[in-house]
């Protein structure tokens, strides 16, 4: 097996190859996915873990403590041992909730996100599906969730919960527009939806510089839309403990309640990932063009650790925002995607497309 | 369930769309067992309907079983943000009852006291606030500074918080050798650190627009409510008695009364700031000042307050707190009423919070910074 970290593609051929070579067709495509499933599996469950890990100490960096210690060394299996507690808790349905529904709604809302993640190009060749719409198959998949929240709230019968749940399908719906438009405003640019190629377009120079004003206006606005989509940081109202207990998912426990959880912090990747693919390059590493001497050395740091270098940065800077702004109010919340947000972003689609016509673009 | 339909309102066909929740008596925002009965229509107020007395101890009642020393030992557990402050208003009740002049290094220090014990009311009033709002790192950044004045403290007195310190007469012990040199290191990081901590809330725009305009109490209402403290002074009613009726060492020194003229959560929020750099200017004034002298005036162990009634009131970083002895002679008091801040700012919440939505109802609750022990008693 040729094991290149530059490039998976020899890899992800020759265990294709062999496979191949000793089943049949449907065998194979069987296996593959097989194969992919648990490897997503497998990722979503650590970087998930991970992820919690990293907002507990980057929270009490910023709250000057230390965080988790005591748990291994540095705390490292604290969420392990978080995770072992909810997993053994017990599972209470509360009395006159709807069963089925109420089963149903933390499943809906982890399948949204595994479906969105399938489409995060991790390195070149390292991508699950790769469709010619890409970037516009994850804004989709992505509005599933919101089935998932409405119902949770609906069905566990507690006034709490609806009303985080309302709150959380509104600001949900809402900030879908401003996101889906921040990626067109980046697609025009791009000129094409296939997320190969829009990383391929960022070869010379991430979008982020070439595409200067416009893109740097498009990005703001989907890092703050991101956010508000995730129900984090300061768009946070669907589940403020200070206001309503925990909002719509109050009634869950146990593994329903980790679902939930999860699913957040996925759903906080995908949202950073769509903005590294579409802003910062993907796994491109940064080149400048003509200067080659540059773009060797920048070379030389692998893809995979480029995409994980650029999501980190932002995930951090989400986190910066939910520890240091208080919350917004439902109506600021919703004033702030139809009355500011979704002006600039038409204004910012013409502009692009000014841009792109004229070739005002490095 | 005759309560719930006292609430609803005034119409003669029941409302379908209204819908009653409870908030508390465990809830994360009410700072304490409070029971508040909100009548929502989705996210709108309606009506808030208090519930206290879940930390009901009978306080007033087991004063008229102690003797006028050993009631102050008990006001620490009212409002403990101001414990000191509660202590010294029941001394100087009974000293005025027996007609006895403290000296004046007691005067002093209970002044120091009181308002390093203001700014530390203050700082957990901001840090909570923070919290309520859903910036959760103030928390962490106004309970690190507190430490050190609840270090002053317990050198001193040997408690952080319930300090038990002023009795009828002076004050228990004198102050620690290091008060002085403690006190002045910790004005000079807490002016640098004071300014860090309202840049990160009161130019936020988000914050602005979260409590900008929201709850207005007028002056009227807050007159009519018996509203005091940092609440009323931000609709304008001067009411900061240490200006209007001086005990201790205040008529001795220089200070202003922070007003405010809006009313609203904003001017509440900051005016507290702005006393809270009022107070560090009071002590700068008195630190280096304190007389030498007795700390305390000798008492008798069971004192005999002369028949008859006496009424002291003190400002505490909520209002007035007031004692109320009615005595017959004997050595234990016939009634002790306390008159708590607590308990007159949290029934105007009712009228203010009307037609707001609940987050504003929870920022409205943090602007008016209720202790409910002190509400309870």
């Amino acid at each position: 097996m040729a094991f290149n970290i530059y490039d998976f593609t020899p890899l992800t051929k020759s265990i294709h190859d062999a496979l191949a070579a000793s089943l049949n067709p449907t065998a194979t495509l069987a296996i593959e996915w097989l194969i992919v499933g648990v490897a997503y599996l497998l990722f979503v469950a650590l970087f998930g873990l991970f992820l919690v890990y990293a907002e507990r100490k980057v929270c009490a960096a910023f709250q000057q403590r230390l965080g988790p210690m005591r748990v291994g060394p540095w705390g490292l299996l604290q969420t392990i041992a978080d995770f072992i507690k909810l997993l053994m808790k017990e599972l209470i349905t509360p009395k006159r909730a709807d069963v089925f529904l109420y089963n149903l709604a933390p499943f809906i809302v982890i399948i949204a996100s595994f479906m969105a993640i399938s489409v995060v190009p991790f390195a070149p060749g390292l991508a699950a599906f790769d469709f010619d719409i890409g970037v516009f198959f994850v804004t989709a998949v992505s509005s599933i969730s919101v089935i998932g929240v409405l119902l949770a709230g609906w069905s566990s019968n507690n006034k709490y919960s609806l009303i985080g749940a309302m709150r959380s399908g509104a600001q949900i719906v809402s900030y879908e527009l401003s996101v889906g438009l921040a990626l067109i405003t980046m697609i025009i640019f791009a000129g094409t939806m296939q997320i190969s190629g829009i990383i391929e377009g960022q070869r010379d120079l991430w979008f982020i510089f070439r595409g200067h004003v416009p893109a740097v206006i498009a990005f703001i606005v989907f890092i703050i839309a991101g956010t508000a989509e995730t129900n984090r940081g300061p768009f946070d109202l669907a589940e403020a403990e200070s206001e309503l207990t925990a909002g719509f998912h109050t009634e869950y426990s146990g593994i329903k309640f980790a679902f939930f959880f999860l699913a957040e912090y996925i759903n906080m990747f995908i949202v950073a990932a769509m903005a590294t693919v579409v802003f910062l390059g993907g796994w491109m590493p940064l080149h400048f063009g003509q200067f080659e001497a540059f773009n060797g050395v920048m070379d030389f740091i692998p893809g995979l650790v480029w995409f994980f270098l650029k999501v980190f940065a932002v995930i951090f800077l989400m986190m910066w925002f939910k520890w240091t702004f208080p919350r917004l109010r439902v109506d600021h919340i919703l004033n702030l995607e139809w009355k500011y947000l979704l002006p600039i972003n038409l204004m910012n689609i013409i502009l692009m497309t000014l841009v792109v016509l004229f070739g005002l673009h490095f | 369930m005759a309560e719930y339909k006292e609430i609803l309102l005034t119409s003669d066909e029941i409302k379908t769309d209204d819908y009653l929740v409870n908030m508390g008596p465990q809830h994360p925002s009410t700072h304490g067992v409070l029971r508040l009965l909100v009548q929502l229509e989705g996210e709108k107020v309606l009506n808030v309907q208090p519930h206290i007395g879940y930390i009901h101890s009978g306080i007033e009642k087991m004063t008229e079983s102690l003797s006028y020393i050993q009631i102050p030992h008990l006001t620490d557990r009212m409002d403990y943000l101001a414990a000191h402050m509660n202590n010294e208003a029941v001394s100087l009740c009974v000293e005025k009852g027996l007609q006895v002049e403290v000296p004046e290094r007691a005067k002093y220090i209970r002044t120091i006291f009181d308002e390093l014990q203001r700014i530390a009311s203050h700082q957990l009033w901001w840090c909570a606030f923070g919290m309520d709002m859903g910036a959760l790192t103030t928390f962490f950044y106004g309970l690190r500074d507190r430490e050190d004045i609840l270090d002053i403290f317990e050198e001193t007195c040997g408690a952080r918080l319930t300090l038990n310190y002023s009795v009828p007469g002076g004050v228990m012990f004198d102050i620690h050798p290091n008060f002085q040199r403690d006190v002045k290191a910790f004005i000079k990081k807490f002016r640098k650190k004071l300014p860090e901590y309202e840049r990160l809330l009161t130019g936020n725009v988000i914050f602005q627009e979260r409590t900008k305009g929201v709850g207005i109490l007028t002056k009227e209402e807050a007159i009519a409510y018996g509203v005091t403290g940092p609440s009323a002074r931000a609709s304008g009613f001067s009411c900061d008695i240490r200006k209007k009726q001086p005990y201790s060492a205040y008529p001795y020194i220089k200070f202003n009364e922070i007003m405010g003229t809006d009313g609203d959560t904003f001017t509440r929020y900051h005016l507290r700031i702005l006393e809270m750099f009022e107070s560090m200017n009071i002590i700068e004034q008195l630190i280096d000042n304190i007389p030498e002298g007795d700390y305390a005036v000798k008492m008798k162990g069971v004192t005999k307050l002369p028949e008859g009634e006496y009424y002291q009131r003190v400002e505490t970083g909520r209002g007035e707190f007031g004692v109320y002895i009615i005595s017959d002679g004997k050595k234990n008091p016939y009634r002790m009423k306390f008159r708590s801040p607590g308990f007159s700012n949290l029934f105007a919440i009712n009228n203010i919070a009307k037609g707001w939505k609940i987050a504003d109802l929870v920022a409205i609750m943090g602007t008016f910074d209720l202790v409910i022990p002190d509400i309870d008693r």
